[in-house]
């Protein structure tokens, strides 16, 4: 009954979105208010509806009905409650319902927040938003339909796939869909604004807050993602260029770009079209990395199912948004004005000279990533673009960027100084330069673009010191003073500091694997293998059984100078009715290093084979992104950027009616 | 056909029980080694996801890892081993592709991408440029606004 009541709102939620699409843009187009007020309302109830849906749907899992075909195949009673509640994005069918939620949830929230937008933008806005859920509701009720029922219902599930159970699977997919579906939300004011015909700062300051949280949202996911990839799949890796890899990172660097160009056109007024440019690109590809993934164009452990049908149906919408959002923009681009000037040298300067080298380096990954497809659907060549590629054309771009960074955060809006930003940055830099020596010199015989990585990273990081540090240091020494200018700074300025040395910490974190130590060997008990600083030598093999799996696994003690630091377990799991056995990394972190254990086999005379790993700084590279989503967290909860542009005019016209603007 | 091919995928994946780069497959000399792990680091290991064969822990992976191995030890250089196994598997055994006629967009796309829309910017900055520097006279509209500031001014005074 449950069950039925959820596949009934999930199909009149297509209908409300067919109506929150239609109607308000009708009411836009004919300037009719009523026709208008249509889109806060339906936006609210295909919200309420697509809750309901889904939580029959987590309900079904939750009471373990097998008579539902989509939880037979994902899950199994005996599974502990968290991978009943993520077992529901576990797969196709349930990860696009969660796509959709947070789609409708997004929606609803504009419309919650919507105080003093104008109604005709917000009836554009949510009409866009209301396209774009219709299409993926269709999409669901035709093509995967979660709540078939099948006709004679088994005893138990099959399971979740092993890779899967894991707490990552609790955390990555929601918060990489907040930040790919976030992206929705600056594509539907982008295509509202060309319908509407007039673009300013006011609506670059609705934009930017959720340009900001969807990019936050993305940052985690990418970098929970990564971290997931490091320690489930025992390669000891956390970034292998792969095609879903790659999807999300596209829509990540673009987003960036349009995040920062947002900023240019809201202080400034500038950048218009470009930034109405930037903002339907990042949400194609968003909507691009669903295709790839949910396509089963790329087969990798992100494509649950492969079938053409659905391939086509996400391909067809596709075309119908990102083509009707090219196609609107090359029509209506040129109707908008332009703003503000600035001279080359300036923070606009800068900035973009940022979306140049972001936009660049998604092209190189958006090429690297299709151009296989590309080329062996026109002449039937095969070939492989991989990790090579990408470190010749992607990181060369990043590097280049990394360089600039420091810059453009020190120059001034309009028209700056570049010799004073030098000479203000000139301690940085060198700083930056002689640690980057000083490591060469002790490490010398020893990978040279480690010094150079982490000499980059620390440019970054005192460079955004100095920035801080020139805002808040009086004329006059007075530590008082000082504590007020701090406390006085606008919290995004500490943001985008705080992003910017996060992102040089992940920069050294990534300089440092280059100092990584592996040792595959085998080896019996007792034996000592030297990894890196430490000693790790095999103490007993273990075979045991744990809540549906069996596994067989190795331990080793870690000393360091004969002192005892603790224990590695690695393990290969075969879990219940699946035959793939899993590798479980043991990992074991040392200050902001790790030694990382990876179990090969266990051969029967007791000898194990086993890659055993130091890898130092390795978690800064985590750490950083961390950092980096905290800087946008900390820009949000400005109050300058968070505050409705309406509230500000209302606020200024009341302290001072009349005072010329 | 592409429904066998996963099958077989599948399969093979299934029945391995060994790991990436074993023990006994290494090289004795230090110099060697090292260069059999950059060479398998740029080859894909063909019945896997976008995994190179050093990473892999298929079968065939293993093979040809070896086969490498062997080659390096027959005297053979980087590019002999690697002509070989494009001759023997294609161009698709290659994670860093070849710059050839079918792979110059591949290759150029991103540098292209660059200096084209740098190209536009640097034709934006000289306009605004030139707007910037320019000393046309102020519109009426612009002198009426500039008229009431400085007057609201005076009378603060």
């Amino acid at each position: 009954m449950i069950i039925e009541l959820g596949h009934y709102a999930l199909i009149l939620a297509v209908m409300t979105t067919f109506v929150q699409c239609v109607f308000p843009l009708w009411g836009a187009i004919r300037q009719d208010p009523w026709l208008q007020s249509m889109a806060r309302i339906s936006a609210f109830v295909t919200f309420a509806l697509v809750v309901l849906s889904y939580a029959a749907l987590t309900y079904a899992y939750l009471s373990s009905d097998f008579s539902v075909a989509n939880v037979v195949l994902n899950s199994h009673s005996t599974k502990p409650l968290i991978y009943k509640i993520s077992g529901v994005w576990s797969n196709h069918e349930g990860s696009m319902m969660l796509w959709v939620l947070i789609l409708v949830f997004f929606a609803a929230l504009v419309a919650f927040r919507s105080d003093g937008m104008p109604e005709r933008l917000l009836a554009s806005v949510l009409s866009v938003q209301g396209a774009i859920a219709f299409a993926f509701l269709i999409f669901i009720v035709l093509t995967s339909n979660p709540f078939l029922r099948v006709g004679d219902p088994p005893a138990d599930g099959q399971g979740l796939n092993p890779i899967l159970a894991d707490p990552g699977l609790a955390i990555h997919p929601p918060l990489l869909y907040l930040g790919y579906v976030g992206f929705s939300v600056a594509f539907s004011f982008a295509i509202g604004a060309l319908i509407h015909g007039r673009i300013d700062a006011i609506w670059a300051r609705f934009v930017r807050p959720w340009t900001l949280l969807a990019w936050i949202f993305l940052t985690l996911g990418i970098s929970m993602g990564s971290y997931w990839a490091y320690y489930e799949l025992g390669w000891g890796g956390w970034w292998f260029w792969d095609p879903v890899e790659n999807a999300s990172l596209m829509p990540w660097l673009m987003g960036t770009a349009l995040l920062h160009s947002t900023i240019v056109m809201e202080k400034r007024d500038a950048l218009k079209v470009w930034t109405i440019l930037l903002s339907i690109l990042t949400f194609s590809l968003s909507l691009l990395g669903t295709f790839l993934v949910r396509s089963g164009v790329i087969t990798s452990v992100h494509s649950f199912a492969s079938d053409p049908g659905r391939g086509l149906f996400i391909l067809g919408i596709l075309v119908v948004f990102i083509g009707g959002g090219l196609l609107l923009f090359a029509l209506r681009a040129s109707s908008l004005k332009q703003g503000g000037l600035f001279a080359p040298v300036s923070r606009e300067g800068a900035l973009v000279l940022n979306n140049l080298f972001l936009a660049a380096s998604t092209v190189a990954v958006l090429v690297g990533t299709l151009y296989p497809l590309v080329l062996e659907t026109f002449s039937g060549a095969k070939i492989s673009v991989g990790a090579p590629y990408f470190n010749l054309t992607a990181v060369p771009l990043f590097i280049i960027l990394l360089v600039l960074v420091p810059f453009g955060q020190s120059l001034a809006w309009k028209r700056g100084d570049l010799l004073g930003v030098m000479q203000r940055l000139l301690f940085a830099f060198g700083l930056s330069v002689l640690a980057a020596l000083i490591i060469f010199a002790f490490t010398t015989g020893g990978p040279v673009m480690a010094p150079v990585g982490i000499g980059l990273g620390l440019w970054m990081i005192l460079g955004s010191a100095t920035d801080i540090f020139i805002r808040i240091w009086p004329r006059r020494f007075d530590i008082s003073h000082i504590f007020a200018r701090a406390w006085g700074l606008p919290r995004s300025a500490w943001g985008t500091a705080l992003a910017h040395a996060g992102l040089g910490i992940s920069v050294i974190g990534i300089a440092a694997t280059a100092w990584g130590v592996e040792h595959i060997s085998l080896t019996k008990a007792g034996e000592k293998i030297i990894v890196g600083p430490y000693t790790v030598a095999l103490e007993t093999s273990f075979k045991r059984s744990g809540q549906g799996f069996r596994e067989e696994g190795a331990r080793f003690l870690i000393t360091r100078d004969d002192q005892s630091l603790g224990a590695l377990e690695t393990s290969k799991r075969v879990h219940a009715g699946r035959e793939m056995p899993t590798t479980e990394a043991g990992i074991e972190t040392f200050g902001f290093g790790q030694l990382y254990a990876s179990l090969n086999e266990i051969l029967p005379d007791g000898r194990v084979s086993v890659h055993l790993y130091w890898k130092p700084l390795v978690t800064l590279i985590w750490g950083g992104s961390l950092l980096m989503a905290l800087g946008g967290a900390l820009s949000l909860s400005d109050r300058r950027v968070r505050i409705t542009a309406a509230e500000r005019v209302s606020r200024a016209t009341g302290k001072s009616r009349g005072a010329p603007a | 056909m592409m429904r066998r091919f996963l099958l077989l995928v599948t399969f093979i994946v299934l029945n391995a029980a060994a790991y990436a780069v074993e023990p006994d497959e290494i090289l004795k000399d230090p110099a060697l080694e090292a260069r059999a792990r950059s060479i398998s680091a740029e080859l894909r290991c063909l019945v896997c996801q976008n995994q190179s064969i050093d990473d892999s822990h298929a079968p065939l992976a293993r093979d040809l890892r070896l086969l490498v191995r062997d080659r390096l030890k027959a005297g053979e250089s980087d590019t002999q081993i690697r002509q070989y196994l494009v001759e023997r598997y294609g161009d698709f055994i290659l994670l860093k592709p070849r710059v050839a006629a079918d792979t110059i967009i591949l290759w150029g796309a991103p540098f292209l991408a660059l200096l084209l829309s740098g190209f536009f910017v640097w034709r934006a900055a000289q306009r605004r440029g030139a707007l910037l520097r320019s000393d046309a006279p102020l519109t009426d509209d612009e002198k009426a606004h500039l008229d009431r500031i400085l007057a609201s001014k005076n009378q603060n005074r």
